[in-house]
């Protein structure tokens, strides 16, 4: 606070007192305190040292990850907003435009999981929203650890409750997502949130200044003292103590909390805003709140801002500069607009019931300055703060799985009983129905959601930028995918694989995958084998967005997921959007009649016990090299998908992946309430046939009068097609040679996956 | 002719457009009525759609029943206009007292979603097409449906309760009780969202016959 008879020029931020331990304590090393010193030119101030320490941490400024995301490919004709915005944006046509990406809440959502997980969800709306969409669509990539432990039972009840609450509240479907247990994730679960919008496609924002003296608005809720630190103390570093409620008792302060009627209104006022072209730029407050949509906003335009601290609307006056800069309060927006449209905005805000205060404006020069008391209390370059932060080339060390090695295919004895092992399988969270989870989401508002919860992927019906449903035939599909156990046998290989199974789903309804967003969840990035985990998995993600044409447009990294010294397995998560001309051509997952051929479109199966859901559920055992993926394979089976969808030719198409044919088979004709007779590939052995999980597969039912059409289609594209059967009558799954499953008893098991996870044991 | 019908906008509204788009579907003239608004400019009917209002951290619908168009809808609904509320809109109409009954928390505690079956008990102007004991398939989705009132046996005896859950009760109603209506037969409330299920591409089509009082009148000879 500025006295009168202080003697210091208020004009220069007063230095802090003992800087030195204070950057300490923000997180910053020594080498990062001197940087500092050498840009601001003196001793920084509390609050400088503050909105430094949240803007180079981890979290925000990807100092760890930069040199390796530049890898990752990002450009095409379909991108109109590649990384480094709020979100990424592609063009669907028809003038529409699509934003999406995915983020994280995995700290926070162990802390608190239903606080942590709701504002996971609402921070990813604001980024979508903030380009000027209108968020349409929410999925949720969920990892937890094994079902029965009471902390997972906590922690993925709370979670799901948590999503629920706020997505539901706020009006935007819950459409996907996927989940998978493991007991590397007990004691650091994994919640990542991905949100789609609709913008017409010249109406895209952006986080940018554009003049001097336009306004900054302040929109949403008062800030507060919630989340302050959340980005650089929760979300950058590990914790220390074990997987129970004593550092998470710590850090609790450190979670924001949530408020979905505040961010409903907040989306509506926004949109209007837009509407009528009053901002000229916005920006979302999420990780470092005030400091970094400030930094951020000047530095983006090579200009400065001056911001009046005492006029941002507090709920305990008592906040320090430091904290209102650094407070992580939720459901804030920051918008830039000209002084002469300043009473619209207001008046605009006022009828939806949203505060909105002028605090400052956009300023000549680079200095990002706030003041309090009338007393500047930070006065440091806005790039050097939102852009120049430090950047690390971690030393790496390979990754090597102590089991990469082994040779399960060649040595794990054959199962006595598989059809015990495939009911088994059926009930592991990863195979089983989702329901339980999904109940608690609302799918259905917004009338744009063709298929939701438990197929391959998601589809919509794009509403137009407004909002209005059914307006065009033009649809989306988006899935995510990520398998962290495969990862951690071959980072690379598995990271390939897992792009090319969420685009694998999102070709399974018929769509045309177009774009990634990626959400890579890793363990502790100063240890060596982390760090070089990262940096491989990012080049076989790269690879296999190249060879599927769909560049990543954007997204997230959270390291430092690690419980008492043990990383999680490196699990990079992505979701993949793609194109529907026409949505009355999607196609289901479900077998849908009686009579139908059932074939396997793609590779014949080969040996793939390596990684997979059998060898790690029913053996407890994870070994092996993965087969490697063809991706020219892969792209030709895609695109024939597309082909063959396009023209109304499959009943059905479903992906191959967890749990191998067995549980394809079984989920298709679970959800169809159809039974199956299949004859098994020759030259393999029968649990091979069932639970391999070699790559570049897809099971289809065609009609009868259809399949010679579908013959030569695939003849034509250079892709294998295996005749296995016919949809039947009968409520079993016979695979000749082997047995049946039965479906009612399979149907029990299948649905008691997820609830246990919920509802412990 | 087809009907104009009104569809409330609260703060913190979210079905509202899927009320638009039903309503549409069916042959009306829907428009949107803002809640400070103390006046519904003429409309035929009013649905008060799904959703949240002001976030119902109070209890659903405790809120709503205040703001300035509520006393024009209590109006219209004592002059016989017709007047449905949908999930959100039957626990605003209940805490107006133009519904007899409340609802609270469901007895799972948890917020379901899942298509279910209903029957129809009785006709009022919203469900005019359909015969006593059809029953429809309909999504539900709310963490407060849990239908209660002191005598769901005189209400029944009253004709005033419509819709019941056919076998499966999904969040603990008295009696399965999934809508009512007032005495009068004009004012009716349900659980479930016929407006979800109003498009073959999207459900199913049942919701269309409890819209029955938005679709065009029969032309005057």
């Amino acid at each position: 606070m500025a006295t009168s008879d202080r003697a210091v020029d208020p004009t220069v931020p007063e230095p802090a007192a003992e800087p030195d331990a204070l950057a300490t304590d923000l997180g910053l090393t020594s080498q990062e305190y001197q940087r500092i010193v050498a840009t601001c030119g003196r001793t920084p101030s509390t609050a400088e040292l503050g909105t430094y320490s949240v803007m180079w941490s981890e979290h925000c400024s990807y100092k760890t990850s930069k040199i390796h995301l530049r890898r990752l490919p990002s450009r095409g004709p379909q991108v109109l907003v590649g990384p480094g915005e709020n979100a990424g944006v592609v063009d669907v046509g028809d003038g529409l435009a699509v934003a999406f990406k995915i983020e994280s809440h995995n700290h926070p959502s162990f802390v608190e999981p239903i606080q942590g997980a709701a504002t996971g969800v609402g921070g990813i709306i604001r980024d979508i929203l903030t380009m000027g969409a209108r968020p349409i669509a929410l999925l949720d990539p969920l990892r937890f650890g094994e079902p029965g432990d009471p902390v997972t039972t906590r922690v993925a009840s709370g979670v799901v409750r948590g999503i629920g609450r706020y997505g539901n509240a706020i009006g935007v479907p819950t459409v996907g997502g996927e989940v998978d247990v493991d007991p590397c994730y007990a004691g650091n679960p994994l919640v990542n949130v991905l949100c789609v919008g609709v913008v017409a496609r010249d109406g895209i924002q952006y986080a940018k200044a554009e003049r001097v003296g336009d306004v900054a608005v302040l929109i949403g809720q008062r800030t507060g003292r919630d989340g302050i630190g959340g980005a650089s103390v929760l979300a950058s570093a590990t914790f220390d103590d074990n997987a129970d409620d004593e550092a998470g008792q710590a850090k609790r302060p450190n979670v924001q909390v949530g408020d979905p009627f505040a961010g409903k209104l907040l989306i509506e006022a926004c949109l209007e805003l837009y509407a009528r072209q009053l901002v000229s730029g916005i920006q979302d407050m999420g990780a470092a709140g005030i400091a970094c949509s400030t930094a951020e906003m000047a530095s983006a335009a090579g200009l400065g801002m001056r911001v009046d601290l005492d006029r941002v609307p507090l709920r305990e006056p008592s906040m320090e500069s430091w904290e209102i800069l650094c407070s992580e309060s939720q459901e804030r927006m920051l918008a830039l607009v000209q002084p002469d449209r300043l009473d619209d905005v207001l008046a605009v805000c006022r009828r939806w019931g949203v505060d909105a205060t002028p605090i400052g404006e956009v300023t000549d020069g680079d200095r990002l300055v706030f003041t309090r008391g009338g007393a500047v209390v930070h006065d440091a370059p806005a790039a050097s703060i939102a852009d120049e932060g430090p950047t690390y080339d971690r030393p790496r060390e390979p990754w090597v799985h102590p089991h990469a090695h082994e040779h399960p295919d060649a040595d794990e004895p054959a199962p006595v009983d598989p059809i015990a092992d495939w009911l088994a399988l059926l009930d592991h969270p990863r195979a089983a129905d989702p329901t339980p989870i999904a109940e608690q989401y609302d799918s259905a508002v917004g009338s744009s959601t063709i298929a939701g919860p438990g197929g391959d992927a998601a589809v919509l019906r794009l509403p137009g930028a407004d909002g209005t449903p059914g307006v065009t035939l033009r649809g989306v599909a988006v899935a995510t995918d990520g398998n962290g156990r495969r990862c951690s046998l071959d980072p690379a290989e598995g990271a390939r694989q897992v792009v090319a199974e969420a685009a694998r789903n999102v070709a399974c309804t018929g769509a045309r995958p177009l774009a990634a967003t990626n959400n890579l969840n890793f363990g502790d990035p100063t240890r060596p084998p982390v760090m070089d985990a990262f940096a491989t998995a990012v080049d076989g993600l790269g690879q296999a967005c190249e060879a599927l044409d769909t560049p990543i447009t954007g997204g997230n990294v959270s390291f430092y997921n690690a419980t008492g010294g043990t990383d999680i397995h490196p699990t990079p998560v992505v979701g993949v959007l793609g194109t529907l001309a026409d949505v009355t051509a999607a196609v289901p997952a479900a077998f849908q009649r009686v009579g139908d051929a059932i074939v396997l479109l793609g590779a014949s199966t080969r040996p793939g016990l390596a990684g997979s859901l059998w060898l790690w559920h029913v053996r407890g055992r994870l070994a092996g090299r993965l087969p490697a993926i063809d991706l020219a394979a892969e792209v030709a089976l895609q695109r024939l998908l597309g082909d063959l969808a396009d023209e109304r030719l499959l009943a059905s198409a479903h992906d191959v992946a967890d749990g191998g044919l067995a549980v394809a088979l079984a989920e298709s004709a679970l959800r169809g309430h159809r039974g199956a007779e299949v004859t098994p590939e020759p030259d393999l052995a029968a649990h091979q046939w069932l639970f391999s999980e070699a790559p570049t597969r897809v099971v289809a039912s065609v009609a009868p009068d259809d399949l010679a059409a579908v013959e030569a289609a695939a003849a034509a594209a250079g892709v294998p097609l295996t005749h296995l059967g016919a949809v039947t009558e009968a409520q079993q799954v016979r695979v000749a040679g082997v047995g049946a499953l039965d479906l009612a008893a399979a149907r029990q098991r299948w649905r008691s996956g997820t609830a246990r996870l919920l509802d412990g044991p | 002719m087809s009907r104009r019908v009104g569809v409330v906008q609260f703060p913190g509204s979210c079905d509202e457009r899927d009320a638009l788009h039903a309503l549409a579907l069916v042959g009306a003239e829907p428009e949107l009525l803002w809640h400070a608004e103390a006046e519904l400019r003429g409309v035929d009917a009013v649905v008060v759609p799904g959703g949240f209002t002001y976030g119902d951290y109070l209890r659903a619908g405790a809120l709503a029943r205040f703001a300035p168009i509520m006393g024009a809808v209590a109006q219209f609904a004592a002059e016989g206009g017709p007047v449905l509320g949908i999930c959100n809109g039957f626990q605003v109409l209940c805490e107006a007292r133009l519904l007899p009954g409340a609802l609270t928390e469901n007895v799972t505690l948890r917020f379901v979603h899942r298509a279910v079956d209903v029957r129809v008990e009785a006709t009022n102007p919203w469900s005019a097409g359909l015969v006593p004991g059809a029953t429809l398939t309909v999504p539900i989705k709310h963490g407060e449906g849990r239908y209660v009132h002191p005598d769901p046996q005189g209400l029944a005896d009253a004709g005033q309760v419509w819709l019941r859950y056919a076998d499966d009760n999904p969040n603990g109603s008295v009696a399965d009780i999934a809508g009512v209506t007032n005495a009068a037969g004009n004012v009716a409330g349900l659980m479930p969202h016929p407006e979800h299920a109003v498009d073959p591409l999207l459900g199913g089509t049942d919701g269309r016959g409890l819209l029955a009082a938005a679709a065009p009148a029969p032309a005057a000879h």
